[in-house]
């Protein structure tokens, strides 16, 4: 490393912050990819991929990205849950890396609703 | 940069690291390898994250999910679940003891959610082996606004301004320590760090330095200039080798980035600094006697005055901060003075850091504000006294302390009050205590360590400790005389008066503290040679028989049932016990010696 300056301390604060982000726990997106076995066969690593790809090349920090299991509609995979803070969630279906690029900067980004890829709205209750 | 969607913090401290965290980091790791998730998921080794009883612990970001006392053959079912699954491992959360509630996230277990974290903020956050994690949460920030935007009066101004006062123990206001040491005309000073944490039951300097050990380089290089220093130590003792491997790696990174050595931060500003082991002496605690030891002497104190501002280490003008002291300092200059002062009482600003350990739930690292009552740390954030025992006392300040009894337990935890109340702050040890322990023991126990310590350099704590212990001795033995209460007081107060340096001075605050509180387990100790939490083992042939309220023969009773005998079992009962007319017409004498076996049994187990 080379000798720093202040100018170099400022910016790797910045840097590193943004990388740290996730443990201080406000986030204004959390994105769901959900990866049940369904999930994961019709490729929702690979949305999980490129959605990882955009954030970071966004320098997005304040979108967190988590999994859950099969919510049952297997059919339909990937689904992809974006719950914006304040907003109700949206479930978009049979989801690629392409549609998942594009949900991210339309939707998360600029806040309009990819409707043509939306399954429903809200989150699954059990009852 | 590079995002993860999950970063995974196992500690890495003393504590969970002697109940096993290196395992479980590498069972993490491979199991992380195996399902190709190591692009997505950072593993992060942290420093203590508090909470070492329920160690090795991991918290999941960015859920904030915490899981506890984890074994390796846990972690491929958690990962397959928790990061893969998404969903939460319930066996392996925390649960509240009593209501057995499911507690997920760590902001949300009463442990954590007391504190007040400023010195330990970056406590399970950061990796401390990386520079940029600690730059990332405003490291050194704090020290590059002093070096280029105050003079080192105002750095010492606004240190005396926030009110900090040294953590170490005896409460000294940092910011005058560095007034008289700016003031001496010296070409050489010193900064030292006092890393020699030496009483029982004491880990907080320990702690800092694993989990944040920058915090103190930044400490240092500040305090270097507000006094006019190029030259510092830290002294630490050798068994703490963690500490010391992840300090030597701190330097040498900040040394490599021009945080340290010459022209720090292109401001011409020169500070280098090492560390200095020490061999694990208490006396080398106390100040000259420390700066004796890094002279390459014998760790032994000398006489004040010269103070180590004028004279100190060398005969130059130095100043000895404790860990947690300088800790404090960047965030100080950061954020203010006001800010600093902004928690605590009207005395003791700021926030105290203390190791909780003993005879409670929750053993751990804790931070609350100055003046949080007793009973909050106890109860609240230490979840109380296991197995429902009753709490006794608590010992702050270790062999140089004394103990708050039950009757304190709302009073504000600050140096005023804790002084009054005949214990010292200490460097922040607080032994809690149940009503298993005797008060005449503990003492024996804290002198026995002070004598053993003692330097034996100056007559009354050589000589006056060893006559104490002796004393004590003879009281846990069942020998105590009429009389020896007033010579312990007695002498207790020439060694305070006389001793040369701070281990002779407090040496007899665990015996006045506890007589004090327990003058009566004293008296009973000496004249009915009984000791009401059977741990005097002398003064009894068994703990059931001394402790019994009919002072029963348990233990002969017990043999004979063994043997079968069980008449002769019987009569042993009926000697100190014997059953009222009705249970003798309607019972066998055999069915109630059984019943009375139980019984006993089960207070012998309790």
């Amino acid at each position: 490393m080379a000798k720093l300056t202040i100018d170099d301390l400022k910016k790797i604060k910045e840097k590193v912050h943004k990388e740290m982000s996730l443990r201080d726990g406000d986030r204004r997106v959390k994105v769901t990819v959900h990866m049940g076995t369904c999930g994961i066969a019709s490729g929702a690593k690979e949305v999980m991929d490129a959605l990882l790809q955009e954030i970071e090349t966004a320098g997005a920090n304040d979108v967190i990205v988590t999994t859950s299991g099969c919510m049952g509609l297997c059919s339909r995979e990937p689904l992809v849950t974006v719950e914006i803070l304040n907003q109700e969630p949206i479930k978009y279906e049979y989801m690629n890396p392409n549609k998942m690029r594009q949900v991210f900067k339309r939707h998360i980004l600029a806040g309009e609703i990819q409707t043509p890829f939306v399954l429903a709205r809200g989150a699954e209750v059990t009852r | 940069m590079k995002i993860f969607r999950s970063h995974l913090l196992i500690c890495g401290g003393t504590g969970c690291q002697a109940s096993g965290s290196i395992a479980v980091k590498q069972s993490l790791v491979e199991e992380i390898e195996k399902r190709n998730l190591a692009e997505e998921i950072k593993i992060v080794e942290t420093g203590c994250n508090g909470f070492c009883a329920l160690g090795p612990i991991l918290v999941v970001y960015p859920e904030g999910v915490i899981y506890i006392t984890l074994k390796p053959e846990d972690i491929p079912h958690l990962v397959e679940e928790h990061l893969i699954k998404g969903r939460i491992v319930d066996r392996l959360l925390y649960r509240e003891p009593g209501t057995d509630k499911v507690i997920p996230t760590m902001q949300d277990i009463p442990f954590f959610a007391y504190q007040e974290l400023r010195v330990l903020k970056n406590r399970g956050l950061i990796d401390p082996e990386k520079i940029e994690e600690y730059i990332a949460r405003d490291g050194y920030a704090g020290m590059a606004k002093a070096l280029t935007e105050m003079t080192p009066d105002q750095i010492v101004q606004e240190v005396l301004d926030s009110g900090l006062r040294g953590r170490g123990g005896a409460g000294f206001p940092t910011g005058l320590k560095w007034k008289f040491a700016a003031q001496s005309k010296s070409d050489i000073k010193y900064v030292l760090c006092n890393a020699d944490e030496g009483d029982p039951g004491a880990f907080m300097d320990r702690s800092v330095l694993e989990a944040d050990p920058h915090a103190v380089l930044e400490g240092m290089v500040i305090a270097a200039k507000a006094i006019g220093s190029k030259h510092g130590y830290i002294y630490c003792r050798a068994e703490y080798p963690l500490a010391i491997h992840r300090l030597n790696i701190a330097i040498a990174q900040a040394k490599e980035a021009g945080l340290l050595g010459k022209n720090i931060l292109g401001t011409g500003i020169d500070f280098d600094l090492e560390i200095y082991q020490g061999a694990g002496a208490f006396v080398c605690g106390e100040e000259t006697a420390l700066m004796t030891s890094i002279e390459g002497k014998r760790g032994m104190p000398r006489p004040r005055p010269p103070f180590p501002a004028v004279a100190g280490l060398w005969q130059k003008p130095s100043i000895l901060n404790n860990v947690e002291t300088l800790a404090n300092i960047g965030q100080i200059i950061l954020r203010g003075a006001k800010w600093y002062a902004s928690v605590g009482t009207e005395k003791s600003k700021g926030t105290k850091v203390f190791a909780l350990t003993g005879d409670v739930a929750n053993v751990g690292l804790v931070e609350v504000p100055m003046g949080t009552k007793l009973g909050t740390i106890v109860y609240d954030i230490g979840g109380g006294i296991p197995k429902g025992k009753k709490f006794k006392a608590a010992q702050l300040g270790g062999p140089s302390g004394g103990c708050i009894p039950v009757q304190h337990l709302n009073a504000p935890v600050d140096y005023e009050k804790v002084a009054e109340l005949g214990a010292i702050m200490g460097s922040g040890g607080l032994i809690v205590m149940n009503e298993d322990k005797c008060a005449v023991d503990m003492a024996r126990f804290f002198m026995d360590f002070c004598q053993d310590e003692s330097c034996g350099k100056c007559t009354p704590c050589r000589e006056g400790t060893k006559r104490m212990l002796d004393i004590l001795t003879n009281i846990t033995q069942g020998k105590g005389k009429e009389g020896d209460i007033e010579l312990l007081e007695e002498m207790a107060a020439v060694i305070k008066n006389a001793a040369l340096c701070g281990l002779g001075q407090t040496a007899p605050n665990p015996v006045l503290s506890t007589i004090r509180y327990f003058r009566k387990e004293y008296e009973q100790h000496i004249r009915d040679h009984r000791c009401v939490a059977a741990v005097c083992s002398a003064m009894f042939k068994s703990p059931c028989q001394h402790t019994c309220p009919i002072e029963m023969d348990i233990p002969s009773y017990i043999a004979l049932i063994r043997a079968e005998r069980l008449d002769d079992a019987y009569k042993i009962l009926l000697q100190t016990n014997p059953p009222s007319a009705a249970e003798f017409a309607t019972t066998s004498a055999r069915q109630n010696a059984g019943a009375a076996i139980l019984t006993n049994l089960s207070r012998l187990n309790s």
